[in-house]
C-alpha cells in the first residue's frame, strides 16, 4: 500500500515538473511554473519520507533545516551575481550526487551480487558526472566572481592530457566491473572526475561562460539520471532528463549565437586566439560629448538601444530606464536589442533590464531588430562591443567571423558609449567605432547616460 | 535488478529526454536565466536518493555523507525556487498610457 502511495507521489511530481517547464515558457504563466515546481518537489520529498526503510529522521531534519538556512540568503544575491549563484548551485548539486554515489558504492562493495555490471557502470557515470560538475562549477563560479583569472589558461598538449586521463578513467571502470570490491579503482575514478572538472574550465575564456554554465547544467541533470539508474528510481530519471535536455539546448543556442561548435568551445581556448589577432590597424574615432548625444537622440524618431555587460558593470540599468522614459514621453520609439550572449549567462541581460523596471515587450531579439535597422535613426550602444562588430559579417580573418550580430552599423547613426579606448573583452578592434556616422562617447556608462539625461532635461527647461 | 527493469528505465529516460527537448525549445529567450535557476532547483531532485540513504540504518560515515547531500540539495531547492520567483516578478508588461 505504502509503496503504491510513494509511486503515486512520484508520478504527480513528474507531471508537475513537466508543467513547471511548460509554464515557464512565457512571462505571463512563468510564475505559475515556479509554483508547479515547488509543488512537485514537495510531493517528491513527502513521498520519499514515507519509505518504510527510513528509521531515523534526525539527520534528515537537521540537513533540511541547514539547507533552508543557507538557501535563503543565496536567493537574495544581486542579479548581476546570478551566474555565480547558478554555478554554485550546480556545484552543490554535483556534490550531492557524487556523495550519494560514493556512499552507495561503499555499502554495496561488501554485498556480493549487488554491484552488477549495469549498476557499476551507472555508479561510475554518476560519480564521474557528479564530481566533475562539482569542481567545474566551482571553477566557473570563481571565474565569474573574478577570484580566478578570467582569461583562458592553456598549456602544451592540453587535449592529449585530457584524453589520456579519460582513457585511465575508462580503464578504471573496466577493472571495477571485473572486481567491484577493489575500491582503489573507485578512488582513482573520483580523483579523475575532480581533475576533469578543473581541466574543463581552465581553458574557457570569459566570453564562453554562458555556454559552459549551460553545459554544466546539463551534466548536473545527467548526473541525477545516473543516480536514478543506480537507485532504480524513475522520478530521478525523468527530472534529471528534463534538466539534462534543458542545459543541452541552452548550450546549443549559445554556441549558435556565437557561430561556434561545441568542440570548439571546449577545446578552442577562444580568448587566447583573439588576443593574438588583436593587433590590427587603428582608425580615427569621432569623439562626442553627452550634449551631442542628447541632441541626436532628441531629433530621432526611432531609437534602438544595444545593452552590453559594460552597462551592467557600471550599474547603469536604472539610468537607462530613465532615458527610455524620457525618450518615449517625447514620442520617440525606443527598443532594446538584446543579443543572445549579452551578459554572463543565457538570458542574463533580460533579467538585468527587467530589474530596472523596463517592460519586457520593449526588449527585442536580434532577429526582430536587424531587418528594420536601416529605418532606425540612432542606435545607442551601451557597453557592448563584439555583438555589434561588423567584422563578424565582413572580415573572414576575424576570430568572430560568422557570429550573428546586431547590425548597428546599418542604422542612420550610431552612438557608442565605451569605458576606454581599449578593445573589448575579446580583444578585437571594432570597425563600427571608426565609421563616419558613429560618434563615440567615452566614459563610465552610468555617468554618460546621466549626462545625456541632464542634457535632455536641461534643454527641455530652456525651451520655455 | 532484472533486465526488464533496466529496459523500462531506459524507455523512461528516452521519453523524458524528448519531452524536455520539446518543452524547453519553446521557452522564450527572455526567460533563459530563470529557466536555468528553475532547473537548478529541479535537478536537486537528488535529494530523494540522499534522504533515503540518510534515514536508513547505516554506518556513521554513510549517514554523514548522505546528510551533507541532503543539505546541499535542500540549499539548491530553496535558493533555486526563491530566486526564480524573484526574477520572474520583475518581468512586467508595458503599462497603459501613463497618468
Amino acid at each position: 500500500m505504502i509503496a503504491h502511495l510513494i509511486q503515486f507521489c512520484y508520478l504527480i511530481a513528474t507531471g508537475l515538473f513537466v508543467l513547471a517547464l511548460k509554464w515557464l515558457s512565457h512571462p505571463t504563466t512563468a510564475r505559475r511554473g515556479v509554483l508547479a515546481g515547488v509543488a512537485g518537489m514537495t510531493a517528491a520529498i513527502a513521498g520519499t519520507l514515507l519509505f518504510p526503510e527510513i528509521v531515523d529522521y534526525r539527520w534528515i531534519v537537521v540537513a533540511l533545516v541547514a539547507g533552508t538556512v543557507i538557501g535563503i540568503p543565496l536567493s537574495r544575491v544581486p542579479l548581476t551575481a546570478v551566474p555565480q549563484r547558478t554555478a554554485l548551485a550546480l556545484a552543490f548539486g554535483g556534490l550531492a550526487v557524487g556523495l550519494v554515489g560514493t556512499a552507495k558504492y561503499m555499502l554495496w562493495r561488501h554485498q556480493p551480487g549487488e554491484l552488477t555490471t549495469f549498476r557499476t557502470v551507472a555508479i561510475a557515470i554518476e560519480v564521474l558526472l557528479g564530481f566533475l560538475t562539482l569542481t567545474g562549477a566551482l571553477m566557473a563560479a570563481g571565474k565569474l566572481q573574478e577570484v580566478i583569472p578570467t582569461r583562458p589558461i592553456t598549456y602544451r598538449n592540453q587535449n592529449l592530457v585530457t584524453f589520456l586521463l579519460l582513457a585511465i578513467a575508462i580503464g578504471s571502470v573496466v577493472l571495477l566491473i571485473r572486481d567491484p570490491s577493489q575500491w582503489q579503482y573507485f578512488a582513482v575514478l573520483v580523483a579523475l572526475a575532480l581533475t576533469f572538472g578543473v581541466l574543463l574550465i581552465l581553458p574557457i575564456g570569459g566570453a564562453d561562460m554562458p555556454t559552459v554554465i549551460a553545459l554544466l547544467n546539463s551534466y548536473a541533470g545527467l548526473a541525477a539520471v545516473a543516480m536514478g539508474f543506480v537507485l532504480q528510481n524513475k522520478l530521478l530519471i525523468t527530472a534529471g532528463a528534463l534538466d539534462g535536455s534543458s542545459g543541452f539546448i541552452l548550450s546549443l543556442i549559445m554556441c549558435k549565437a556565437m557561430n561556434r561548435s561545441f568542440t570548439n568551445v571546449l577545446f578552442g581556448a577562444f580568448g587566447q586566439v583573439q588576443t593574438a589577432a588583436a593587433a590590427g590597424e587603428q582608425g580615427i574615432y569621432k569623439s562626442a560629448t553627452t550634449d551631442d548625444a542628447a541632441l541626436m537622440l532628441e531629433n530621432a524618431s526611432k531609437v534602438v538601444i544595444v545593452p552590453g555587460y559594460g552597462m551592467a558593470v557600471s550599474q547603469a540599468q536604472h539610468r537607462v530606464k530613465d532615458l527610455y522614459d524620457v525618450l518615449t514621453q517625447r514620442g520617440i520609439e525606443v527598443k532594446f536589442a538584446v543579443h543572445p550572449v549579452a551578459g554572463r549567462m543565457p538570458g542574463h541581460m533580460n533579467v538585468l533590464l527587467a530589474e530596472a523596471n523596463l517592460p519586457y515587450d520593449c526588449l527585442a531579439e536580434m532577429e526582430e531588430v536587424n531587418p528594420d535597422m536601416p529605418q532606425v535613426d540612432v542606435v545607442l550602444v551601451i557597453g557592448a562591443n563584439d555583438v555589434v562588430n561588423p567584422a563578424a559579417r565582413t572580415d573572414e580573418k576575424s576570430p568572430i567571423y560568422g557570429m550573428p550580430i546586431i547590425d548597428a552599423d546599418k542604422a542612420r547613426a550610431c552612438i557608442a558609449i565605451k569605458r576606454s579606448k581599449n578593445p573589448g573583452f575579446a580583444g578585437i578592434d571594432n570597425q563600427l567605432y571608426f565609421m563616419d556616422n558613429t560618434l563615440m562617447v567615452f566614459g563610465d556608462a552610468k555617468q554618460v547616460v546621466q549626462g545625456i539625461l541632464s542634457a535632455l532635461k536641461g534643454e527641455e527647461g530652456s525651451g520655455h | 535488478m532484472s533486465g526488464a527493469e533496466v529496459w523500462s528505465m531506459l524507455f523512461v529516460f528516452m521519453l523524458a529526454g524528448f519531452i524536455g527537448f520539446e518543452v524547453i525549445r519553446n521557452v522564450s529567450r527572455l526567460l533563459h536565466t530563470p529557466l536555468m535557476s528553475l532547473t537548478s532547483a529541479i535537478s536537486a531532485i537528488a535529494i530523494v536518493g540522499s534522504i533515503l540513504l540518510a534515514g536508513e540504518n547505516h554506518d556513521t560515515l554513510t549517514t554523514t555523507l548522505a546528510a551533507i547531500a541532503v543539505g546541499a540539495s535542500m540549499t539548491n531547492i530553496v535558493s533555486g525556487f526563491l530566486i526564480t520567483d524573484r526574477m520572474l516578478k520583475m518581468f512586467k508588461r508595458r503599462e497603459g498610457p501613463k497618468a
